[in-house]
């Protein structure tokens, strides 16, 4: 039964993928050439066949796969600064969100287990963490660059702002919700502070950490495309930047798709760690 | 009981601000010492602080008066000296059986090696026959079994006293009375002292030496088990002093715990030393004249 409905839902993917390629294929047919006032300027950019309407601006699904192989064969090249492989505009940004997102984690979660532990502080730090969380990371942006004066840290830094409060505030819920009877079977054993924090509240905790980390590095990854767009210089959402500069459209269909597989594949990897640190009760 | 008792409640009591000035008294003025190797069983009907009584002994809780003294000392905190075992089994989710007994025995001996406690951890592993589902986690094990498991880990650490807080409560009846049968035994073996709370009679009636019967208000009844110690749940039906024992505690319990105040108005009661009754067959005449209903 399991392995049939596995069957059909594949089946059933294939077959939605191959209506939307359909689709696209017939929205990017060539329409009926409209000869004569074309603009030569945007002639020279998408191509004259393309200005003249025998041929779409939008590249073909058949054109995409071409522009996508070309990258996936060579996406290691470096030619000059402005022409720079796929693979390392990605290397770029993953580096980029790595580092912020680790130094979120290594303020949010100790911070956050403070914070969950002692309802003083759980109540004096609450309307801060209220404010700045919703605000657009995007926004410390400017800010960043005048204190900073380096766009690839104030990226950096723009990473962090935005992985702190998922992980800071699931932190601080998990720890300050960890069950009353565990608590008391620490109390009764006379367990130390240290123990308790480690054996007790952290493994308790850990599920909930670990949700506040894969929303965190979600948002992250969503970020950094629109933060590299603004400080520019290398990584996929320059690259996306500078391929719209280009109108290279086939370009940037093949970033998008890009971002999306690393995307599922950080979330993927997460939850594969959630799983080491969840528990049955 | 000259014998100075390993643990004494002296004048205890809880009271609860009430909602628009005033406090609730849960109870007050509660006495009640407890003997080194003595078991004994609380009954009462919910809502009259049970479970307080355990948590303050447990030191979980404060009172709002009064005192616990055990071994000449008056408690402070929760202690090693006196484990629980709790309502629901509070094992850690994501430890083994071994690994959360041996969690409760490291906390009591930093100083043993990994050996000495896995050892020591089986020994009370196979205490409570659970030998073979040591690398279990607790969601793979069947209620009894996590019972067992809140037992052995209560037991390991070898406490001066085990407190119970109806421990057997969430259980289907086969499996607490093999449960109820095994904790006697075991408690018998290594010479526990005991403090259980239960709102279960026949339960009492198996395990405890004393039973506490206690009122919604400050007064309480102690009552001895006049059955042999070596009763079995299987037979003791069977035994002279089982009714005469079971209708004064359902009695009690029934009827006798609401008007128990007006019953006792007039004589002399002492908290200190509430009315001591031993229900038998044969009249005895150590029955005290309170007793006589």
């Amino acid at each position: 039964m399991a392995s049939s409905l596995t069957l059909r839902a594949g089946l059933l993917s294939l077959l939605i993928f191959a209506a939307f390629i359909g689709a696209w294929q017939w929205a990017t047919l060539p329409t009926a050439g409209v000869a004569g006032n074309v603009d030569p300027e945007y002639a020279a950019l998408v191509s004259g066949a393309a200005a003249q309407g025998a041929k779409s601006a939008f590249p073909t699904p058949a054109d995409v796969a071409a522009t996508l192989w070309g990258h996936l064969k060579d996406p290691f090249y470096v030619r000059g600064a402005n022409d720079q492989g796929v693979g390392i505009q990605l290397a770029y940004s993953l580096g980029r969100v790595i580092v912020g997102y680790l130094l979120a984690a290594a303020v949010a979660i100790p911070l956050g287990f403070l914070i969950g532990m002692s309802p003083l502080t759980y109540r004096a730090l609450d309307p801060f963490i209220q404010i700045l969380k919703p605000i657009s990371p995007l926004a410390w942006m400017p800010l960043a660059l005048y204190t900073i004066k380096d766009s690839g840290i104030s990226a950096i830094f723009v990473i962090f702002i935005c992985s702190l409060w998922p992980m800071l505030i699931n932190t601080a819920f998990g720890v300050a919700s960890v069950r009353k009877e565990w608590l008391n079977v620490a109390a009764t054993l006379e367990v130390g502070a240290f123990r308790k924090a480690f054996l007790v509240i952290l493994p308790a905790a850990a599920p909930t950490i670990m949700t506040g980390m894969r929303i965190s590095i979600g948002i992250a990854w969503l970020v950094i495309v629109a933060a590299e767009m603004l400080v520019g210089g290398t990584g996929i959402g320059y690259f996306v930047w500078n391929e719209w500069n280009n109108l290279s459209i086939g370009n940037i269909i093949t970033a998008i798709l890009l971002i999306g597989l690393v995307g599922m594949a950080l979330d993927l990897a997460l939850a594969r760690a959630a799983r080491l640190v969840a528990y049955r009760e | 009981m000259t014998e100075k008792p390993l643990i004494s409640i002296e004048a205890l009591a809880r009271r609860y601000p009430k909602r628009g000035g005033g406090e609730t008294t849960v109870f007050e003025d509660l006495w009640l010492p407890i003997q080194k190797g003595e078991f004994v069983c609380l009954i009462g009907h919910s809502g009259c602080g049970k479970t307080t009584i355990l948590n303050v002994l447990a030191g979980l809780d404060q009172p709002s008066s009064g005192s616990v003294i055990v071994d000449g000392r008056e408690i402070s905190g929760p202690s090693l000296d006196r484990a629980v075992i709790f309502q629901g089994h509070s094992l850690l989710p994501w430890m083994t059986v071994l690994g959360n007994i041996a969690f409760a025995v490291s906390s009591r001996r930093p100083e043993w090696s990994r050996e000495t406690v896995r050892a020591h951890c089986q020994r009370y592993v196979d205490l409570v026959h659970l030998s073979g589902s040591e690398h279990k986690k607790p969601s793979e094990l069947s209620g009894g079994m996590k019972q067992r498991v809140g037992i052995a880990r209560a037991l390991a650490i070898e406490p001066k006293m085990l407190l119970m807080d109806e421990p057997f409560s969430a259980l289907d009846a086969l499996t607490r009375g093999s449960l109820q049968e095994e904790a006697r035994r075991i408690c018998r073996e290594t010479g526990q002292t005991v403090f259980m709370i239960t709102h279960d009679i026949d339960e009492a009636m198996l395990l405890a030496d004393r039973i506490v019967l206690m009122t919604n208000g400050p007064q309480a009844e102690i009552v001895e088990n006049p059955l042999p110690r070596d009763r079995l749940a299987a037979s003791m039906h069977r035994h002279a002093d089982y009714y005469p024992l079971r209708n004064h505690l359902l009695e009690f319990l029934v009827t006798r715990s609401k008007s128990f105040a007006s019953e006792i108005e007039g004589r002399p009661y002492d908290p200190r030393k509430p009315a001591v009754v031993r229900p038998c067959a044969v009249a005895e005449d150590k029955v005290p004249a309170a007793a006589s209903v």
